[in-house]
């Protein structure tokens, strides 16, 4: 157990007084949280030094799941094997991990994608980020005492996991988009359902906004929260929701764009401080739940104008990019998911460096819970959305 | 600003210290005196023209003549331009200066970095492993990297 | 009780063995701990939540180890996580089970080969019950295993565990 850490500069310890006067003196006492707990959201480990029920301070240790991800980019024979370890990355995300790495070593391939795959995978992308947000949203409630949305954004989760089966037979890790294209075509009813889920499912955001965004409890828990300033998250290099509910308006898929986004109609969502501070727990909340409904009309747009075409006849059979390195980013549901690639001119990657969003966006928790109480580090460490296999890759 | 301008400016400032750069590269990139790195990245960071404010990525490399070294991916959020910096250190004596008091998210890529590559990077405050126990031998993305037969009484290798 | 219903509306007598008694009441509250580790875990989440609903066969997610029968090994077990594992078992109270959920923490799963990081299959530090593959397994298989270990329990006797161990 580590001892003497330095507190603060400007924390200052009040002695509670008996009624004759004297101090009673109380001791800071470390306390564990993880890496087996109900509410890190897997296996996060959290060192708490806490003056009763004030915490002075956080030192995650993280690392409890850290498959050597880059290793193992290394050492695959071609540059297409590395898919399904990006897929096991950020397994709530695996569509966006997939896409992320493709970009990248299409860049340095310099090759040029099919419409219909540019298309096929917007879509992807976007049905993903809901899945994901859906999760977030999920286990979030039950962090905060609400077990029926979590129920009710698993239901929902069901039905885009049924779209991503019926189109490559996995639930979860997708091995979907590829260098070059997409492993298979979309199946015959894919745009009908899709529109059908996309119908269906703004009930379900109306019904969670009723349950539980506006509820009285839950605005208590997490308002003025964990306010994350703006300067601070963009010092710490924070992205994606956390940013944007620092009142950042910043969003990849607008500011460094990749992909088709430019053509469809969205705006970003930014937090504004409605029921507190800019930046508390509840902003980074809300940010999530409208950016869902931003990604629906991102769907909707994009299922009425998919174009014909072959999805795989792009695909390298052999990949040897020049050498060279490059390194591109793109959003995923936790932000700026960047693979750094550096190609030595053989037929497998020379290094793969993945910025992990949830890395660096956990980074930053200690500077945004200090002198909040214990019951509140769960809101603030649900409302960072962690996912720990892609904190330690 | 182009990179070219970058570099030109870089160069101005503090001559030396900035080393070979490859501007024609897919995205152009600049060597800068391991020693000094905190220095100049807090130029980048600062000078209006430049307001490097964004951290993306650091990431530790190990290259292929036996070097190690750093590469720091920055942006600018209010310019909305890139650069890259790298760093080199020999794989003897590795040392780089410390940018975590420049961008709070140095503080973790650098640990990484420590973690994988074994690079020590001066003036960090909390220089720990991150990912690896404190006790794990050896720097696993190091290219001459053995997998231990043992780790506390577990055997690795399949 | 389902079938049973309205069968022993007067004070009745049912003879069984004790082993019979004890192994269903053993078998219908396994109680779960509540812990994932990596991908898996969310597919047990998945399994645990409205479309597979696992607390019809009796799995119950408790917070801490002491009140745990069952401990699922949801996803891959790095070298650094192993030891808390085998702290959680060993705070289990006896009798409990494993199951080892998914293909990383049988054996190591993708990361068999150059994971320097990764335990190659959770049953070097624990014993293990039921092993359910797949990468990761779907919640039906999961539901599978749950099925598998209560077959299991409903063959143990007690009883003669206990006179052995005395």
């Amino acid at each position: 157990m580590k001892e003497s850490r330095t507190l603060p500069t400007d924390y200052v310890s009040s002695p509670e007084r008996t009624s004759s006067g004297r101090t009673l003196r109380t001791d800071e006492m470390i306390l564990n949280m993880g890496p087996q707990h109900p509410s890190t959201h897997g296996v996060l480990r959290l060192e708490l030094v806490v003056d009763g029920e004030i915490i002075v301070d956080v030192i995650p240790h993280i690392g409890y799941l850290h498959r050597c991800f880059e290793k193992h980019a290394e050492h695959m024979t071609n540059y297409q094997q590395v898919i399904p370890y990006a897929d096991r990355m950020d397994y709530l995300s695996s569509m966006c991990n997939d896409w992320a790495y493709a970009l990248a070593v299409e860049k340095l391939l310099k090759t040029e994608i099919p419409e219909r795959v540019q298309y096929i995978r917007l879509i992807m992308a976007e049905l993903q980020r809901i899945a994901s947000h859906l999760i977030a949203v999920g286990t979030y409630a039950i962090d905060m005492g609400a077990f029926t949305p979590f129920l009710w954004c698993f239901r929902d989760r069901e039905r885009i996991l049924d779209l991503f089966e019926m189109t490559c037979g996995a639930r979860l890790l997708y091995n979907y988009i590829w260098v070059g294209g997409v492993s298979h075509d979309l199946p015959p009813s894919f745009v009908e359902k899709a529109k059908e889920f996309c119908r269906d499912f703004r009930t379900t955001l109306k019904e969670v906004h009723d349950v539980l965004t506006y509820n009285e409890i839950f605005i208590k828990r997490t308002a003025n929260v964990g306010v994350l300033p703006k300067d601070v998250a963009i010092n710490w290099a924070c992205s994606g929701p956390m940013l944007r509910g620092s009142g950042v308006d910043w969003d990849l898929r607008r500011d460094d764009p990749y992909g088709i986004y430019d053509r469809f109609e969205w705006t970003v969502q930014v937090g504004k401080g409605e029921m507190g501070t800019v930046g508390d727990c509840w902003d980074r909340y809300i940010v999530r739940m409208r950016e869902m409904e931003e990604s629906t009309r991102i769907i909707e747009q994009a299922v009425e104008s998919v174009p014909e075409g072959n999805v795989q006849s792009s695909i390298p059979k052999r990949i040897r990019p020049e050498a060279g390195e490059v390194y591109v980013r793109s959003e995923s549901p936790r932000g700026e998911l960047g693979f750094y690639v550096i190609s030595d001119g053989t037929a497998s990657p020379y290094r793969v460096k993945a910025r992990a969003p949830a890395f660096v966006n956990l980074s930053v928790l200690p500077e945004i819970s200090r002198g909040a109480m214990v019951a509140d580090l769960v809101a603030i460490v649900g409302s960072v959305d962690i996912v720990l296999g892609e904190v330690d890759r | 600003m182009t990179a070219r301008e970058i570099f030109d400016n870089l160069k101005a400032k503090f001559g030396d210290a900035i080393g070979e750069a490859k501007l024609d590269a897919l995205q152009p990139w600049i060597t800068v005196a391991e020693k000094r790195a905190k220095e100049i990245c807090l130029f980048l960071r600062d000078e209006p023209g430049f307001g490097f404010d964004y951290l993306s990525c650091l990431s530790g490399v190990d290259y292929p003549d036996g070097k190690l070294g750093v590469t720091y991916h920055l942006f600018s959020m209010n310019h909305k331009h890139k650069i890259v910096v790298k760093a080199l250190c020999t794989r003897e004596n590795p040392h780089v200066q410390s940018v975590s008091a420049v961008w709070g998210t140095a503080n973790w890529h650098e640990r990484e970095a420590y973690d994988m590559y074994g690079i020590v990077f001066d003036e960090h405050p909390d220089l720990r492993r991150i990912l690896c126990g404190d006790d794990y031998p050896g720097y696993p993305l190091r290219k001459d990297f053995k997998v231990p037969e043992f780790y506390n009484g577990m055997k690795v290798p399949y | 009780m389902g079938i049973l219903n309205y069968k022993f509306e007067s004070s009745n007598i049912l003879i069984t063995s004790l082993d019979g008694l004890l192994n269903w009441a053993r078998l219908s509250s396994l109680w779960q701990m509540q812990f994932g580790l990596a991908c898996c875990a969310i597919e047990m989440m998945a399994a645990s939540a409205s479309n597979f609903d696992i607390m019809r066969f009796g799995v119950i997610p408790r917070a801490t180890p002491r009140q745990c029968d069952v401990m699922i090994v949801s996803g891959t077990v790095t070298l650094k996580m192993a030891t808390r594992i085998k702290r959680l078992f060993d705070q289990m109270p006896e009798p409990r089970y494993v199951i080892s959920m998914g293909s990383c923490s049988n054996c190591g799963g993708p990361y068999w080969e150059h994971g320097y990081h990764v335990l190659k299959g959770v049953d070097r530090v624990i014993p293990v019950d039921v092993y359910v593959p797949g990468c990761p397994p779907r919640p039906e298989a999961l539901l599978e295993g749950i099925i598998k270990l209560q077959e299991k329990v409903r063959k143990e006797s007690l009883a003669k565990k206990a006179v052995q161990t005395v």
